[in-house]
This record gives C-alpha cells, sequence and structure tokens, in this order.
C-alpha cells in the first residue's frame, strides 16, 4: 500500500495541523475552555492509542486498560502529596508501577482466552480501583489533590497552559511514532498474526504468549505516562478514574475511531469528547421548538443517543472514522478515475 | 536399521466416550513419504494434531529426531524441524501472500524482539519467503491478500508456509481437500518433487495420489492401525479393501 | 459465635442473591454465546419496577410479580431489536453493544424515575425477626430471600434437566444447527431463554430492594461480580455458578467481617486498619485469579453440566 495523497491523509494533515496551532487560535481569541478541552482530548487519545496497541492491532480485548491511568495518576499524585514534586522522579515512577502492574496483570491474564480475558483484565481493574478506594491515607473514594504540578527544575513549567498542552502534543505525537515503527517491525508482525490467526502463530514457531505480555507492558506502561499528564491536568486523582466503565470509554474511543489505524484513536477520543460536549446543546437545540422549558433538561441525556449510536456503529460501521475516512477516499479516487 | 525420524509409540487420545487414536505405532525413517489414509472419522486430523502439537495425547509417546516431542508445545515442535500444514486453510487472511510466508521465515529467524526495523525490508526474510513461494509456483500473487485469492493457491500458500521454517518434516493434512483435477495433478507433481529432500507424513483421500507419492502406506480405521506396509501390500489386503478401498472406485 | 452464624446466613443470601444473577449471565453466554453487559440494567429495572408498582398497587408481592414480568418484557424486546443482530459477531461486537446499551437505560432511568433513587419497604409481614437457634435471632425477610432463591434454583434444575426445554437448552449451548435442523424454533427459543434470564436478574433486583438499594448505576456495581462468578464457575454452567456464587457470597461477606480483624492481629493496629478496607474489597479476585491460574476455564467447564 503506497502512501498516497487522498482525502484521508489530508484529514489527518488537517487534524495534526490544527492540534499543533490550537494555542495560537486560543491566544487569539481568549477562549481558554478550548485549550482546558483540547488538552483532556490530546491525553485521552494517547490512554487510547496505547489500548488501540493491544486492542487494535493484536486483537487483545482488554477491558481493564483505565487502571494505568490511574495507576499512574495515583503513582503522581501520592508522590507528589508525600513531599517528591520533581517530575524526574514522579513520571519514571509512573512508568514504572504501571509497567509492573501490567506484568503481573499480563502474566496472570494472557494464560486464559476470550471473554475469560476479558473478565480477567475487567476484574484485575476493579481490584485497582478498590485499592485506591481502601486507601484512606490518600484519600480514599474523595480522591486526592495534587498541591503542585510536576516539577522538571524550571525547564519547563508545566503550570502553564499552553506549555502543558504542548508538552501532552508532543508525547501524544511521540507514541504514535513509537507505534507506527513498532507495528511494522518483527514485533509488529508478529503481534497482526495473532490477531490474525494464534493458533497458525504457534503452529508456525512462535511462543505467542511472550510477545502479547510485552505488547501488554508496553500499552500499560504507555497509558501510565496518560495517567501522569492526566493528574497533571486535572491536579486531582481518584478512583473513578478506574472503574470498569472507564475502561469502557477507552475501547470506545478505539473502535469508533478505526481500530489497527495509526490515527484512529485519535479520532475516536475527539469523537468521544466532543459528543460529551456538544451532544447536549445539540439534543437542547432540537428540543427546544418542541419544549422550550425543558430544553437544556434535554440536553443532559445526551446519554441516551450515545448508547443507541455505540449499538448502530457496531453493526454497521465497523470499521470506525478512519475506515469511513478510507471508504471515502476510496470513492472520491473512483470518480475522479471515471471522470479523468 | 537406523532409528526413524519420526517415532509414534502407542499413542492415544479419547474425548469423552470416543477413543480418536487407538494405540498408534507409526515408523517414518528419514526421506520417506509415509501416508496416512482412512475412511472419515478414522482420525487423521486427530493424530496429526497430536503429532504439531496442536492436541496433547492422552498416553503413548511421539519421539523427533530422537527428541521425546510427546508434550512438547506446538512452538517448539516447529523449531525442531516439524512443520504441518492445515486440511481447513488456516492462513492470515487480511496479510499478502507474501506476509504470510515471511512470518513463517521470521518464526525462525531468531527472537522477534525488534521494535524499530521495518520487517518487509528485511531481506533476510523476504528472500527466503520468495524462495518457498517459488517452490511451490505462487511467486506470482506475493502481494496479493491472502483473503483474495482461489482455493487451490490457499492449498499452496499453506504448502509454502510449512516449508518457509526450513523444516526436516512435512506432516501435510489432505493438501489436496477441494482441489480440482488440473489443481490437484499439480499439487502432486509439486510433492513429488519435495520427495527426496523432506521427509513427509501425508494424510489423503486421494487415492490416486497416494499410490503415486507413497513409498509405504498406513491405514487407519476409527483409530486404530489396521495395515501398514508398501502400496502393493496395502492394496492387497483384504481388511482394508473392506473397510476402505471396496467403497472407493479410484484405486 | 452468634455474629458468626448470622454472618454465614448473610453470605448465604448474598451468595443466592448472586446465583440469580450470574444464571442469567452464563445461560446467555453458555447457549447464546452472547457477552451481555447489560445484564446489569436488567437487574436495575427489576428494583425500580418493584419500587414503583408496589407503591402503586400497595402490595409488596404484587408488586414484585409485576416487576418480574415487567423485566421479562423488556429483556424479551431488548433481545428483538438488539441482540438477534448481534449472535455470531465477534464478542468484542458485543461488549460494545451492550455497553452502549447500559448507557442507555442509566439515562432512561434516570428521564423516568429521576436521579434521586427509590426506596422499597420491607413487606410488613416479614418485618421481623425468627429465632432460629436458641438466642439466635435472624431478619424473617433475609429468611425469605434464601428460601426464594433456592426454590428458583432448583426450578432452575428441574428446568434444565428434566424437561423438553431443558434439553433443547443444553443441546442448543453444544449445537446450534442442529437443534434448528430438528424444526425446533430458534428465534423464539433464544428469545425465551433471554427473557428467562431479564426475569432472574430482575427477581435479582427487587430482591436486594428493600435491604440495599435502588438508584442509577447500581447495575455496574454489581455486574462485575456476577461475571467474576461466571468465570470462576465456568461459562455456561449453571451448576458453576451455584458453586462459585455460594463462594463468593460467603468469601465477601464473612471476609468483609472477620478478615480487618485478622489483619489487626497480623499486622497490627495501625497497618491492619489500613489495609483492612481495600483488601476485604479484594478478596474475591485474589480468589478469581487463583481458580484461573489452576483452572483456566472455571471449576465446571463447559459440557459438564
Amino acid at each position: 500500500m503506497r502512501p498516497s495523497i487522498n482525502l484521508r491523509s489530508l484529514v489527518i494533515a488537517a487534524l495534526v495541523l490544527g492540534l499543533t496551532l490550537l494555542p495560537v487560535y486560543v491566544a487569539l481569541s481568549g477562549d481558554r475552555f478550548m485549550l482546558t478541552l483540547f488538552t483532556r482530548i490530546v491525553i485521552m487519545a494517547m490512554a487510547a492509542v496505547s489500548l488501540n496497541l493491544i486492542l487494535g492491532y493484536a486483537g487483545m480485548m482488554s477491558f481493564g486498560h483505565a487502571a494505568y491511568l490511574g495507576i499512574g495518576g495515583y503513582t503522581t499524585a501520592i508522590l507528589c502529596f508525600e513531599g517528591v514534586t520533581s517530575g524526574f522522579v514522579q513520571w519514571p515512577a509512573a512508568l514504572a508501577t504501571s509497567a509492573l502492574f501490567a506484568l503481573i496483570v499480563g502474566a496472570l491474564s494472557l494464560r486464559t482466552r476470550g471473554v475469560y480475558f476479558i473478565m480477567i483484565t475487567l476484574a484485575f481493574a476493579q481490584m485497582a480501583y478498590y485499592m485506591a478506594s481502601g486507601a484512606a491515607r490518600y484519600g480514599g473514594d474523595d480522591g486526592l489533590s495534587l498541591d503542585t504540578r510536576s516539577q522538571f527544575a524550571g525547564l519547563v513549567k508545566l503550570n502553564d497552559k499552553a506549555t502543558f498542552y504542548y508538552v501532552c502534543l508532543i508525547l501524544l505525537f511521540g507514541s504514535i511514532a513509537l507505534i507506527w515503527r513498532l507495528t511494522n517491525s518483527r514485533f509488529g508482525m508478529v503481534l497482526q498474526g495473532v490477531r490474525s490467526n494464534e493458533a497458525r502463530m504457534r503452529a508456525i514457531g512462535f511462543p505467542t504468549f511472550r510477545y502479547k505480555l510485552a505488547a501488554f507492558v508496553i500499552a500499560g506502561t504507555m497509558c501510565g505516562l496518560a495517567g501522569a499528564l492526566i493528574a497533571n491536568h486535572t491536579d486531582f486523582v481518584s478512583p473513578s478514574m478506574m472503574f470498569w466503565t472507564r475502561s469502557g470509554d477507552l475501547i470506545v474511543m478505539v473502535v469508533l475511531g478505526g481500530m489497527g489505524t495509526l490515527f484512529g484513536p485519535v479520532f475516536g477520543a475527539l469523537a468521544l469528547l466532543f459528543l460529551e460536549q456538544f451532544l447536549p446543546a445539540v439534543i437542547s437545540t432540537a428540543v427546544r421548538p418542541f419544549d422550550a422549558a425543558d430544553a437544556a433538561k434535554a440536553g443532559e441525556y445526551w446519554q441516551i443517543v450515545l448508547g443507541p449510536l455505540l449499538l448502530v456503529i457496531v453493526l454497521f460501521a465497523r470499521g470506525g472514522i478512519d475506515g469511513l475516512l478510507s471508504s471515502l477516499s476510496n470513492l472520491v479516487q473512483r470518480g475522479k478515475q471515471g471522470n479523468g | 536399521m537406523a532409528d526413524a525420524l519420526l517415532e509414534v509409540d502407542r499413542l492415544a487420545k479419547r474425548f469423552g466416550g470416543i477413543v480418536a487414536t487407538d494405540d498408534v505405532d507409526i515408523a517414518v525413517p528419514e526421506g520417506e513419504l509415509h501416508a496416512v489414509i482412512g475412511p472419515n472419522g478414522a482420525g487423521k486430523t486427530t493424530l496429526i494434531s497430536q503429532l504439531s502439537g496442536t492436541l496433547i495425547a492422552d498416553a503413548g509417546r511421539i519421539r523427533f529426531a530422537g527428541a521425546d516431542i510427546t508434550r512438547a508445545p506446538a512452538w517448539r515442535r516447529s523449531h525442531l524441524g516439524l512443520a504441518r500444514s492445515f486440511q481447513i486453510t488456516s492462513l492470515f487472511l487480511d496479510l499478502t501472500v507474501l506476509d504470510n510466508v515471511a512470518l513463517a521465515v521470521q518464526a525462525h529467524a531468531g527472537h522477534s524482539f525488534h521494535f524499530w526495523r521495518n520487517a518487509r525490508r528485511e531481506e533476510r526474510l523476504r528472500q527466503p519467503a520468495r524462495a518457498a513461494l517459488e517452490q511451490v509456483g505462487l511467486a506470482h500473487r506475493a502481494d496479493v491478500r491472502a483473503s483474495l485469492i482461489s482455493h487451490g493457491e490457499h492449498r499452496l500458500l499453506e504448502l509454502a508456509m510449512a516449508l518457509a521454517g526450513q523444516p526436516r518434516m512435512l506432516l501435510l493434512d489432505e493438501p489436496m481437500a477441494g482441489l480440482g483435477p488440473d489443481e490437484s495433478a499439480r499439487m502432486v507433481e509439486t510433492l513429488r518433487g519435495l520427495k527426496r529432500r523432506y521427509t513427509i507424513l501425508l494424510v489423503e483421500h486421494d487415492m490416486e495420489a497416494v499410490f503415486a507419492l507413497a513409498d509405504r502406506i498406513t491405514v487407519l480405521v476409527y483409530g486404530r492401525v489396521i495395515a501398514s506396509g508398501v502400496p502393493q501390500v496395502i492394496r492387497a489386503n483384504e481388511e482394508v479393501r473392506e473397510a476402505y478401498l471396496g467403497e472407493d472406485d479410484n484405486v | 459465635m452468634t455474629l458468626f452464624i448470622e454472618q454465614c446466613l448473610n453470605g448465604l443470601q448474598f451468595g443466592l442473591l448472586l446465583f440469580l444473577l450470574a444464571a442469567g449471565l452464563t445461560l446467555v453466554f453458555g447457549i447464546m454465546d452472547l457477552v451481555n453487559l447489560a445484564h446489569g440494567s436488567l437487574y436495575m429495572l427489576g428494583a425500580y419496577f418493584a419500587a414503583t408498582f408496589a407503591a402503586w398497587t400497595g402490595s409488596f408481592v404484587l408488586g414484585a410479580v409485576l416487576a418480574i414480568a415487567g423485566t421479562l418484557v423488556v429483556g424479551m424486546v431488548v433481545e428483538v431489536i438488539a441482540m438477534r443482530r448481534l449472535y455470531g459477531r465477534d464478542h468484542l461486537d458485543h461488549v460494545l453493544g451492550t455497553f452502549g446499551l447500559i448507557l442507555f437505560f442509566d439515562e432512561l432511568v434516570r428521564l423516568v424515575w429521576g436521579p434521586g433513587g427509590k426506596s422499597l419497604a420491607v413487606p410488613s409481614w416479614l418485618a421481623h425477626s425468627i429465632q432460629i437457634l436458641p438466642g439466635i435471632q435472624y431478619p424473617a425477610y433475609r429468611l425469605a430471600i434464601i428460601v426464594v432463591t433456592l426454590a428458583v434454583a432448583a426450578f432452575l434444575y428441574v428446568l434444565v434437566m428434566r424437561t423438553r426445554i431443558g434439553m433443547l437448552i443444553r443441546a442448543g449451548a453444544s449445537n446450534r444447527e442442529m437443534v434448528g435442523a430438528l424444526g425446533v424454533n430458534i428465534k423464539l427459543l433464544y428469545t425465551l431463554i433471554f427473557g428467562l434470564g431479564a426475569a432472574l436478574a430482575g427477581l435479582a433486583g427487587l430482591i436486594q430492594a428493600p435491604i440495599l438499594t435502588v438508584q442509577i448505576g447500581m447495575g455496574e456495581n454489581i455486574l462485575i461480580l456476577a461475571f467474576v462468578i461466571t468465570v470462576i464457575g465456568g461459562i455456561g454452567s449453571i451448576r458453576g455458578a451455584f458453586v462459585a456464587a455460594l463462594l463468593v457470597g460467603f468469601i465477601d461477606t464473612l471476609g468483609r467481617s472477620f478478615f480487618p480483624e485478622l489483619l489487626v492481629n497480623l499486622l497490627g493496629r495501625q497497618a491492619g486498619a489500613t489495609a483492612a478496607p481495600a483488601l476485604s474489597s479484594m478478596l474475591i479476585y485474589i480468589l478469581m485469579a487463583a481458580v484461573l491460574v489452576v483452572k483456566p476455564q472455571g471449576l465446571f467447564p463447559a459440557g459438564s453440566r
């Protein structure tokens, strides 16, 4: 498949450009809310990118990925609480704890298959949730605040919103670049083979367990970094970050955006968080002509639309947004050829 | 006589109340093409699965090149030089033909904890893969998605993947399943070309092919061996004729 | 000692309640190969229906019957509209689709009943304690739960093992095409089975309402436990679900009561008190991990009904 200039790559280029220039727009328009929203989108996109590695490329349905957001976040917050505010210590620690948790969970879970795997990863994430809930010293159910953001000896000031946004964006692009190299490497070919036909992989001589475990650890570690970022973003962590429905949200992002594609997770995070932001308003507007009084309230029930929407996507648009773009690109291509 | 390359001793496998493999003995010396035939339900695929490691036997012993592999996992048997093709096509359908074979090469080209270099540009993988495709006559389809090639080409790809890992012995499970007369003839010639270089255990229904290629034949009925020997002996064996060849007019 | 017996009974009652929930889940998964995350939503609906119908009719029992009927209907409707399209698809599709249903039902309940929870009182004729052993009193309602759920378990056993429908259920689990070829209306069978699962979930929901909760999102919390039980017991096995549910019920209840004390004894007051809440909640997951390490297919894997 030769890279070509088509609709899809144009959209991706526009996306990258748009994300890069966002702070400029914010500076000009004064719309600070957009910066906050997009920082969150970028961080969640990074979490989705990490999940895409194991779900999209390797076909491993992990339902406990949100746990790593919590583990990375809590490591950062706990260190901050205990007086260690240096990012040079916090962030590597977040990576290390996430990697360790992924190693243990992976070693135990990857012995199972199919729905058992889904359930056991989910259960381990719940365990992490309960650990955090039960940790009275660190706020328990109420969560833990961060007094300061991670300090980097003055090199970068994360307190500045624009700076923080760019740090997150660079890490997101870095993650995508890493995934790009990874998935085309020998390691990536093994993962793709595993997704396609694991039994055959073993028959031709691959000890698949170790590669799946490695992918699981890489994904968990990357997500742990996203967790450290989100702790800095909201200056707060709570056990609810790890509740299993949050893992569901991540899966939705990956599938919605297009599984096993480089930019799919970004599309997915954008789409989901956009829907979260704007669907209420859309619904309110739609309801207003019929019932002005309750229009605003109606918007609050946006998930009533999202729920069935997910079902519809699952049934009819499996390739997600990226898939949709590819189909459109092909249509345009064929249209051009027809006219040319 | 030298030890056989593959020795199967009193192999047995049950599924609940059903005895799928019943006290099977087979010895295949190096370089031989040994066919296993039998009516449907005789347990031929179950036998191959136990030899390749997809299933683990309940009792008995399997030795390959002197090593006891009875409980070894499939991937390790592959590394010892025992390769298998599948009766029901089992390929990587969303990858290209070349990618499929390259993966089989990759499995035997050291470990795969390489995260940076583009595997599709590694000549160390691509070159042997192309060679295997040449051997089966599929080189011209290298860049086509596996899901888009014909059934006959699937069977050839199955074979190419088994060859790609430079095995010592091939376990071929009905390589001619679903092939028409032309394609079958082509497959027989391809297999004939492989005969001396590889030791082969061939499970097949196509009697013409079996009698054309086999050095020795084992007949399996309801999981047990009822006869084993050179083709002429098998052809003449009364029990075999009754149980099996009698139903089949192709002899 | 009194406390111990009481907690044992509580564990039994909780375990049986979980069994109701897990039975429906494992049935649907075992027969239709469908992972249904929205099972918890049916549980929630059972509770809400019961609270509403009991208030309307003034009778707990009548409310309960109507609630079960209501959940049954909702279940069958959902099966026809949504689930049918998911059969035979990847489990990922099931997970996503039913996840969407969870969101939908949570919001629907919020729309119809409002964000605050509801309450359902223990019926007056069960609102006392019974002396089960000299010196030991136990709430009548909880005893009733034990009796009712055991009765349902017995009913399920008879249904699956001794009736024609049960045979179809067991046959359908192992060979869908065969059952279809026998002229049995598979579509109808599946709808009924799903309905049965829904009714069991609804029953569980309404039963626990007076002693636990009726609120949005209650399904999400207990669903995990139900899945853990299904995995421990072996997917598709009702017997497995029964054993696993009782195990989980006992370990969770007794664990929460006595484990903190044990920890304090082992680790000292400070450490024990800190670790207790978290560890007690984790006991069940530790159990699941332990079972899966030894038996990756659960205690009673499919094929051993």
